[in-house]
């Protein structure tokens, strides 16, 4: 009798404390949920879901703070991406941030450019380079097209253009779009 | 890779083994087989496009009105290990433009177009005599000025592939000639009138990766072929050169598949068979090679198999890289009544053109005419039953209905996760497939997909890291001034009791 009185909860604390020990030590990393739903988000930091950036987006969505239909660039495409992950139902994109557009790149009027660093200060990546009184150039690979160098420019000599994919980056047509199908 | 894997990679050929699924097909190869070779007259203008093989096109290296030389460079790779493309005859430049280029998905490329004068000369021909002894180094960079590619359809680099094998010790060159693809039969028509060409490019690849010996793996139905490359071998008094016949099951010309059946062993997913060892060559690549080392001429022609019951004289042409493939049906009779569909490659892996303006291209295998009759009427697709035909006759050992789910459902990571890109694109899921689902078609749309996909995260990727390190400096800025701030603030706090002292100085 005074046998099993003693083992039991000595198998018990045996036990809890093997646990205690594997949940601290042996903790499978997973990654925030925050780092997951931002891979997510297109990264072009355009600011058109209210927020600063595409990171404190994804920070106000796992706190429940803000809505999946929030992005324009990532469209309905990315709605779909999130609503996935969060295992939500996929929203349509609230208008009042935004209308889904193609990619597009912001491109200079060079001979218009007066070189007053304004669009610099502006753009979120560091695309644009240029100095005072120097002509700007927007490096075309590292735009992300989130048009915020727009409303600065004084002499408006900044145009968003649609790039002709190359060669490699060229959609193919599905199965079913391309017999016309559903 | 282990070592004893190696070993067994070793004795490839030795004994034949199987691989998983496959197809017996009706060969349809006898009608184009039985009339020599014949080479294309050269046609009035030669659409030469930039774009061979996949990545990014070539950068023009002439104007329009240049004269060019036969073999002369018209457009370089930006990437140094793939080379040239060149001019298949001497002629004018007369235009540099977008036009429809052969391409699965029926894209505009940049085409240059050549205007021949008729009189097909030649640049000035370096050719390498004496290859036997000169340092392997050369022979790579002459096959990759040369601007070849594999012509067994896949078009990789054949100086980026020697390249990447130079890195692993190869023991085995293995010579593909097992074209196990209904109707086409180019490969049969070279091994069969040039056999020495496709022996001799054994060798000189040989040389470029130090391989020990060679395999050329035909298939059991190629007739006169064996005898060919037999007497080209004793011609050419090499003792380490082997000739394989295999038993015709389809696609065992995959390379995975050939290095299955010739070694039983399976190359892991993501991996390449130097790191057991080996290395695969289509036979048309090497007698390219054979060419460009020993007689110093870039690639500017290839073996074409035009055939099906849409052409009168179906046959195998020698045609110019470039040549409109309207041409090529014209020499070999025109059309007949009944043709109705023109396909790329064969009907398994080729692809629908839309026109015969098309140009030849280095992948352009075969030129496949259906007759109306050969076409199976548009059968409406049905929802999968899961009866799995489709993964017994998979060669790759995937799971295709699992993958064409997960593709619909824009599930690409779990369809990558699940081997989307091992599948060989041989289409033996389509051919069984009772629903007639295009399996290969979402497969082929899949990878491209996933293809953007990852550009797309790379760029994403590139976006965030440059917001994060314009964030940090800011926040570095605004720290740096905010600590100036408080260092003058303390400055001026510094000061009242100086001045404090002055003052309370003053009135005494």
């Amino acid at each position: 009798m005074s046998f099993a009185i003693f083992s039991i909860p000595l198998l018990g604390t045996a036990c809890g404390l093997g646990l205690g020990w594997a949940a601290r030590r042996l903790r499978a990393e997973t990654d925030p949920i925050v780092n997951r739903i931002d891979r997510l988000l297109p990264q072009t930091q355009c600011g058109q879901c209210n927020f600063t950036g595409c990171r404190p987006y994804a920070e106000a969505i796992a706190a429940g703070q803000a809505e999946l239909n929030q992005c324009p660039p990532g469209g309905e495409a990315g709605i779909r991406a999130l609503a996935n992950l969060l295992g939500r139902e996929p929203l349509p994109l609230n208008p009042e941030n935004g209308l889904e557009k193609p990619a597009a790149v912001a491109v200079i009027d060079e001979l218009a450019c007066i070189g007053c660093t304004l669009c610099i200060e502006a753009c979120p990546v560091d695309a644009i380079l240029g100095a005072t009184k120097q002509m700007h150039t927007v490096i075309a690979a590292e735009c992300t097209g989130c048009e915020l160098c727009l409303p600065p420019c004084p002499v408006d000599c900044i145009v968003m253009e649609v790039p002709q994919p190359a060669m490699d980056r060229r959609r193919r047509p599905g199965p079913a779009l391309a017999a016309g199908g559903p | 890779m282990q070592d004893s894997a190696v070993e067994l990679a070793r004795n490839a050929g030795q004994r034949l083994f199987h691989f998983h699924g496959g197809l017996h097909l009706r060969h349809h190869k006898q009608a184009c087989c039985q009339v020599a070779l014949q080479a294309v007259a050269i046609p009035p203008r030669l659409y030469i496009p930039l774009m061979q093989h996949a990545g990014p096109e070539a950068t023009p290296l002439v104007t329009i009105g240049a004269h060019v030389l036969k073999g002369e460079p018209v457009g370089r790779f930006d990437e140094p290990s793939i080379g040239y493309v060149h001019a298949p005859t001497s002629g004018t430049v007369t235009a540099i433009a977008r036009q429809a280029i052969t391409h699965p998905a029926g894209l505009e490329g940049l085409c240059v177009v050549l205007k021949p004068d008729g009189l097909d000369r030649w640049i000035q021909l370096q050719p390498i005599e004496h290859w036997q002894s000169v340092d392997p180094e050369l022979i790579r960079q002459r096959i990759c000025e040369s601007g070849i590619v594999g012509l067994g359809g896949a078009v990789f680099p054949t100086s980026k592939k020697v390249e990447e094998a130079r890195k692993s010790a190869i023991h085995t060159l293995i010579l593909n000639g097992a074209e196990c693809e209904p109707y086409i039969s180019c490969d049969e028509m070279l091994m069969r009138e040039q056999p020495d060409k496709v022996v001799l490019g054994a060798l000189i690849l040989q040389r470029a990766v130090a391989a020990e010996q060679v395999i050329i793996a035909i298939e059991d139905q190629m007739g006169e072929v064996f005898s060919a490359l037999q007497t080209a071998v004793s011609k050419a008094e090499c003792t380490h050169i082997r000739l394989v016949k295999l038993r015709t099951i389809y696609p065992e010309g995959g390379e995975k598949q050939l290095i299955q059946v010739l070694t039983g062993l399976e190359i892991p997913a993501g991996c390449r068979p130097p790191e057991l060892g080996l290395l695969c060559h289509n036979v048309a690549t090497a007698a390219a090679v054979a060419e460009a080392v020993t007689e110093g001429k870039p690639l500017v022609q290839r073996v074409v198999t035009v055939t099906g019951n849409g052409v009168k004289r179906p046959r195998n042409l020698l045609a110019l890289i470039g040549t409109p493939i309207s041409n090529l049906v014209d020499a070999c009779g025109g059309y007949t009544q009944d043709a109705a569909r023109l396909v790329l490659g064969g009907p398994m892996m080729g692809y629908a053109l839309a026109s015969d303006q098309n140009p030849v291209i280095k992948a352009a295998n075969c030129i496949l005419v259906l007759s109306s009759r050969d076409i199976q009427p548009d059968q409406a697709e049905m929802p999968c039953i899961r009866c799995g035909e489709c993964a017994r006759v998979c060669p790759a050992l995937l799971l295709p209905q699992t993958l064409n789910w997960q593709i619909r459902n824009d599930l690409l990571d779990d369809a990558s996760d699940s081997g989307l890109g091992e599948c060989i694109e041989c289409g033996c899921c389509d051919y069984v497939c009772p629903s007639h689902i295009p399996l290969v078609e979402w497969f082929r749309f899949g990878k491209s997909e996933h293809h953007l996909l990852a550009l797309e995260r790379a760029r994403s990727d590139l976006a965030r890291d440059r917001f994060l390190a314009r964030e940090a400096r800011l926040e570095q800025l605004k720290q740096d001034r905010e600590r100036r701030l408080s260092e003058k603030k303390h400055a001026l706090q510094d000061r009242p009791t100086v001045e404090s002292g002055t003052t309370g100085q003053g009135p005494a």
